[in-house]
């Protein structure tokens, strides 16, 4: 995990986007599912500490693109995916890597909030459990508050941690999603629209909560929503069509886009 | 809109909304005519099941009482054992001529001259034949009653517990009916005297089987329907509950599993006595397993329960949202994690559905089991399910087919206790289902 002061951080992020490392780097992505081509040779880069926002109409690949960063595109029957994606020095898609250890470090947060149905508590402890990361009741008790907090909800939940997940309101399942996630303690996280289900206020929290996040986790979220690229995230990506039409700063993205389908798509000319 | 905004427009839009209006009362008509089909349909279903219950009942909760008679048995020494051998030879007690105990009280109690044997023979027919082993039982179990007069509740033979029932029409002239004019008398005379009543048939619960309706009971057949009650549960639930997660969530989707798949569903159709068939041929003539045996029964309604368990569980395993398994398997669960931890709890109340409808039918199953010659006539209760049993619908089926009066009432008390034993089974799925479900 991240030791930098969020300050610097901020300095980092802000100042010298073009210096960040890269915590995961994909080379020549293309996914098929069965015959048909969802992506062609994507190279797409996430940069570490940073929130990258995969954007695009939809069908473009975004969401596919998201999902070969964890394998979850494994789950899906005749899906093949081509290409090279490491995570720092690993190649995400080699044999001998254990997919249940690299979900472990590259966590994922969906568009409809999906908590188990089981309380508050065993919700955020399960990740910790199966991976063996907690042992004894208090160090469980330890990362369920600290997950609780670093996803915003600890003082909407202490009081009914035993309570179910899923009779929690919309915007807290999403947070509690969250901590579910952050709890495993994972280097990425994935969020694929994690808005879309919410409403303004929900949304806010949530926004307000992956911005919070990016000092200790680099992040990758698909949105549909520009104002929300343009809040959070400080590079975006412009998919269309399954091509990768663009990366770059996102305040370069919505200001001076270089790809004039990126300019046409953030000006709401097509999407 | 432009109607609302303008009076003008709407004047004009006049004709083409009166004729939109056609059909609202048609519409209508046909929605209540529709109810009123439903409500006809789910009468008719309430008819045929009140009648069912209606014509059991009211035919079996007779065989619910039993009539006795209790009379002081003198344990005459003389009688039992003449010659003073009982310590020797383990015999006597056994062979001893006991109707004549219950011979002798009767005549004193009813103050016949025992010269006169057709009076007596009579008065002992009364008395149920199954008299004879009560009091050996008796006398076995503590030799020390030899000697002294205890009082003895003795069951009522058939047709004289059938006419104190009512059942016998006594004004049919009495050689047209198995109870004489002279035994209503006596038997008047014992119910008066309190010695003859009807109390609560425990018999029909606890005895086995025996061709005299009195010393019937559904004991051995709930036993052997226990039994295999049990080895379908333990065999089935696990090998239905293992095939459907294994066919769900594991297997390939090729040709080979589609062929499975529908072989599966074939099977939960095909007749039971095929079943029967397979049981006879593969597991007591190949396998050597004993006939009659609740084993070869479990075995066989174990087959045949499968399939509707591996169906139902794979309808409950497919309910389950996906995106509790996204959620799993994105925080780097393993599939079995996913499936143990995940999956089947909540599938489980569908599963226990599945289970018990499965087993209710396996209950309440006959023909298969007549193959594998479950319908015999057992009077000891198996000891274990190796050991010649019946079951609960067999037994239904064998007093249907027996002559006497006193059967007719059994077999429907017999229904009642199968139906009891499948109420019970499904108060405890909807139990179960409730604790599954309620946890959230």
């Amino acid at each position: 995990m991240n030791i930098m002061s969020e300050a610097a951080v901020e300095k980092a992020l802000d100042q010298k986007m073009n210096t960040v490392p890269y915590k995961m780097i994909g080379k020549d992505v293309s996914v098929y599912y069965g015959e048909k081509r969802a992506l062609f040779d994507v190279n797409l880069n996430i940069r570490e500490n940073t929130v990258t926002a995969l954007i695009g109409p939809s069908g473009c690949g975004k969401s596919t693109f998201l999902r070969t960063l964890n394998r979850m595109n494994d789950t899906i029957e005749n899906c093949r995916v081509t290409g090279k994606i490491t995570l720092d020095e690993d190649d995400i898609y080699d044999p001998t890597i254990d997919v249940v250890e690299l979900r472990a470090r590259v966590g994922m947060v969906f568009q409809k909030p999906n908590p188990f149905p089981k309380s508050i508590y065993d919700n955020v402890a399960y990740g910790p459990r199966i991976h063996g990361l907690a042992r004894t009741k208090s160090e469980f008790d330890d990362v369920v508050e600290t997950s609780l907090q670093k996803a915003g909800l600890w003082n909407e939940v202490k009081d009914r941690l035993q309570e179910p997940g899923t009779g929690l309101s919309g915007g807290q399942q999403q947070r509690l999603c969250i901590a579910r996630a952050v709890a495993v303690s994972p280097e990425v996280i994935l969020m694929d629209e994690p808005c879309s289900a919410l409403d303004p206020i929900a949304t806010a929290k949530v926004e307000e909560l992956i911005h919070e996040l990016r000092t200790n986790f680099t992040i990758v979220i698909v949105t549909h929503s520009m104002q929300q690229a343009a809040r959070v995230s400080q590079r975006t990506a412009m998919f269309h069509l399954g091509n990768l039409v663009e990366e770059n700063d996102t305040d370069k993205m919505f200001t001076n886009p270089d790809d004039q389908r990126t300019q046409d798509y953030i000006m709401g000319r097509f999407g | 809109m432009t109607d609302i905004a303008s009076p003008a427009v709407r004047i004009s839009t006049r004709p083409a909304s009166a004729k939109r209006d056609i059909g609202i009362k048609r519409r209508y008509a046909a929605e209540r005519r529709f109810r009123a089909y439903g409500i006809g349909a789910i009468s008719l279903g309430l008819f045929f099941l009140a009648l069912l219950l209606w014509t059991v009942f009211s035919n079996g909760y007779t065989a619910f009482q039993q009539t006795t008679i209790t009379l002081p048995i003198e344990f005459t020494e003389k009688v039992i054992d003449p010659k003073g051998e009982r310590t020797t030879d383990g015999k006597v007690l056994m062979t001893a001529n006991y109707p004549l105990l219950v011979r002798d009280a009767l005549i004193k109690q009813l103050g016949i001259d025992a010269s006169k044997r057709p009076l007596v023979k009579q008065a002992t027919d009364m008395v149920s034949a199954s008299s004879r082993t009560l009091l050996r039982d008796i006398v076995v179990a503590d030799p020390s009653v030899i000697g002294k007069t205890i009082p003895v509740t003795l069951l009522a033979e058939a047709n004289v517990d059938s006419a104190f029932k009512g059942q016998i029409d006594l004004a049919v002239d009495q050689s047209k009916r198995k109870v004489k004019d002279q035994q209503v008398t006596w038997m008047n005379e014992l119910a008066s005297a309190g010695v003859l009543k009807k109390s609560f048939n425990t018999g029909i619960f606890t005895f086995g089987a025996s061709s005299r309706p009195e010393a019937a009971g559904v004991g051995v057949a709930a036993l052997g329907s226990l039994y295999m009650m049990l080895i379908v549960l333990v065999l089935s639930l696990p090998i239905g509950v293992a095939a459907s997660i294994y066919l769900e969530e594991f297997a390939p989707k090729n040709r080979l599993t589609d062929l499975i798949e529908v072989n599966i569903n074939n099977l939960a159709a095909v007749p039971s006595i095929v079943y029967g068939l397979l049981g006879l041929a593969v597991f007591i003539n190949f396998a050597g397993m004993p006939r009659s045996a609740a084993v070869v029964g479990g075995l066989v309604l174990t087959l045949m329960t499968l399939p509707t368990i591996i169906i139902a569980t794979r309808a409950a395993l497919k309910a389950v949202p996906p995106s509790i398994r996204s959620a799993a398997l994105g925080l780097g669960a393993s599939k079995m994690q996913t499936i143990f931890h995940h999956v089947l709890p909540l599938a489980m109340p569908g599963i226990l559905t599945g289970t018990i409808i499965g087993l209710a039918h396996a209950l309440g199953e006959t023909a298969p089991l007549l193959l594998i010659g479950m319908v015999a006539f057992v009077v000891d209760y198996p000891g274990s399910p190796m050991e010649p049993s019946t079951a609960l619908p067999v037994q239904i089926y064998m007093w249907a087919n027996e002559a006497e009066r006193a059967f007719v009432e059994r077999t429907s008390g017999a229904i009642i206790i199968l139906l009891i034993f499948l109420v019970v089974m499904n108060l405890g799925a909807i139990l179960l289902r409730r604790r599954f479900e309620r946890r959230w």
